[in-house]
């Protein structure tokens, strides 16, 4: 991790009519950092990130992500990120090869450059032999790994996960934690949202919004002394209770 | 009697086998919990335990009823919410409850008892539609309906999948006030966190049930050596460790890493150990096992046993 900022907002602020979803937040995260982005149901994550992805026109507020403005060049930054939600967007019917080409195609690589990252993905998570399977044969956790390398097919600067590991098998959701640890060592910046709490004691800072604002941000450490808590869990409690 | 007698039961959907030859019990007034992944097969044992699915193996009791030939006493005896929202969303929050009052013969006034205190916190919403509800709320009116006919037996299938931490609190402080009644509840869960909320609980997955027992006996009851890591450098200390002798698995847990060692460690020794590798170690403990720990040991040895 460095001190350069991937992403950096000034009071980025979204309104529906005269209901404020998002509130004026403002906040970096730095290369090589696994920010979690974490709020109750409602409190205006998925829109601030609709921002953040260049899909959402901001009411007021600037701010940079992956080196664009967000005002003025939203188109661009979404061929600068990655994107990957709950649902993993792989193409069930199509082969695990294919879904990377298909991908390393709508990203524009070259043939020859989209060549090298099926071999790259295939030997670096081991599934060579499932080369040619559809993708709906394999199990979960291969699926989410899949995913996850995929949407770094282009190698972007920063990836977006949308609330990456609902449900799914204790032991599959550390093989994914230590998939998105060795990114970020590799030097990708993650930005996870979640409403598990226990998933954002992973991250290297998490934010906490709360009905539009961001009403805490630091390290889990941090939080865990501020807020005088054992767990992020409880951090999260004290939080919305004191405002509510 | 037991209020839900559970042996040998299998059911299959086409080829794959969704539960496995499943037995356990749950005694008057008791809190059973069954904690285990996405597709572990919780929601088909729900199904056949309130007679809407007949299991292809084995027999089930509940309320002392067979669930296939006593169907229909059955479903007078149990309340059920399942794990979709399955309310009427265009009919009010007050509505819903009467209407599930009216189709078991009796009124909201009768057993209004059971339900006062879960209901007075949605009451000042009573005229809103369920649809307009948020998550909390409405599984506060479905633990409403699924009470009013004031049944024997409770099954809550993934009562707070989805729902925020705040909510979920106060979900299971409504279960403990409703165990002080003497309703037996079976309820499921991903969270591992959930389970010390448990009277017993059972650790099941794919199909199959890994052990059964009071959750805090299975904490007392785990053997290995366990020790939590933190440093800044979690990636690398996770593959350092990967490879020393002395590690029988390394998982991250969190802000941790969670060492399951094949002999006793020195605490300080291992520190060192990691230090001399270079690494940054802001602590070194040795700890109690959580329930998901558990379920993890568990499950890593089921996988090589039918490998």
């Amino acid at each position: 991790m460095n001190n350069e900022n991937v992403l950096a907002v000034q009071n980025l602020t979204k309104k529906f009519g005269n209901f404020t979803a998002v509130n004026a937040i403002t906040f970096e995260v730095k290369r090589g950092e696994i920010f979690g982005f974490l709020g109750a149901n409602g409190a205006g994550k998925t829109t601030a990130m609709k921002m953040l992805n260049g899909l959402s026109k901001p009411t007021s507020g600037s701010g940079t992500v992956a080196g664009l403005d967000v005002i003025r060049q939203s188109e661009k930054i979404k061929e600068r990120i990655g994107y990957m939600s709950q649902k993993f967007s792989l193409y069930e019917d199509l082969t695990v090869k294919e879904n990377i080409r298909f991908y390393g195609g709508v990203y524009g690589l070259s043939r020859k450059r989209i060549k090298e990252k099926i071999e790259q993905i295939l030997a670096e998570l081991q599934l060579i032999e499932v080369a040619s399977k559809l993708v709906k044969s394999l199990p979960l956790g291969w699926k989410q790994r899949l995913a996850f390398a995929i949407s770094m097919v282009h190698d972007p600067i920063i990836v977006f996960m949308d609330e990456p590991t609902g449900g799914v098998d204790p032991a599959v959701r550390r093989q994914f934690w230590e998939a998105i640890y060795e990114a970020a060592k590799r030097g990708s910046t993650i930005f996870v949202t979640t409403h598990y709490m226990d998933e954002a004691e992973y991250c290297d800072r998490v934010s906490i919004m709360v009905d539009g604002k961001i009403e805490a941000l630091d390290t889990p450490d941090n939080l865990k002394k501020q807020f005088n808590a054992t767990s992020m869990d409880e951090v999260f409690l004290k939080l919305v209770r004191k405002i509510n | 009697m037991s209020a839900i007698k559970v042996e040998h039961i299998s059911k299959s959907y086409n080829n794959v086998l969704a539960v496995n030859d499943i037995n356990f019990t749950v005694e008057d007034g008791e809190l059973f919990g069954l904690i285990g992944p996405d597709g572990a097969g919780k929601s088909t044992l729900f199904r056949i335990l309130t007679t809407l699915l007949i299991a292809d193996k084995g027999k089930a009791t509940v309320a002392g009823y067979d669930v296939v030939e006593a169907y229909k006493k059955i479903r007078k005896k149990i309340g059920y919410m399942p794990g979709r929202f399955s309310l009427y969303q265009d009919l009010s929050v007050e509505e819903n409850l009467s209407f599930f009052a009216t189709i078991f013969g009796t009124t909201i006034e009768e057993n209004y008892d059971l339900v006062k205190d879960i209901y007075v916190q949605i009451e000042p919403f009573k005229k809103r539609l369920a649809g307009q509800l948020s998550g909390g709320m409405k599984q506060k009116l479905a633990l409403c309906c699924a009470l009013i006919h004031k049944p024997e037996v409770l099954f809550l299938d993934e009562p707070t999948t989805g729902v925020d931490a705040v909510s979920r609190i106060e979900f299971w402080d409504m279960l403990q006030s409703l165990k002080k009644k003497n309703i037996a509840i079976l309820v499921s869960t991903p969270y591992m966190d959930e389970a010390s909320l448990c009277d017993r609980i059972a650790l099941i997955q794919r199909g199959k049930i890994l052990r059964i027992d009071k959750p805090q006996k299975m904490i007392n009851d785990f053997e290995k050596p366990l020790y939590a890591i933190k440093t800044h450098e979690t990636y690398s200390t996770l593959q350092h460790l990967k490879q020393q002798n002395f590690t029988e698995s390394i998982l991250p847990f969190g802000e941790y890493l969670h060492l399951v060692t094949k002999q006793k460690l020195n605490v300080e020794i291992l520190k060192s150990h990691l230090q001399q590798n270079g690494f940054t170690i802001t602590e070194v403990k040795k700890i109690k096992a959580t329930i998901e720990d558990i379920f993890l040991d568990i499950s890593k040895n089921e996988k090589s046993l039918t490998k």
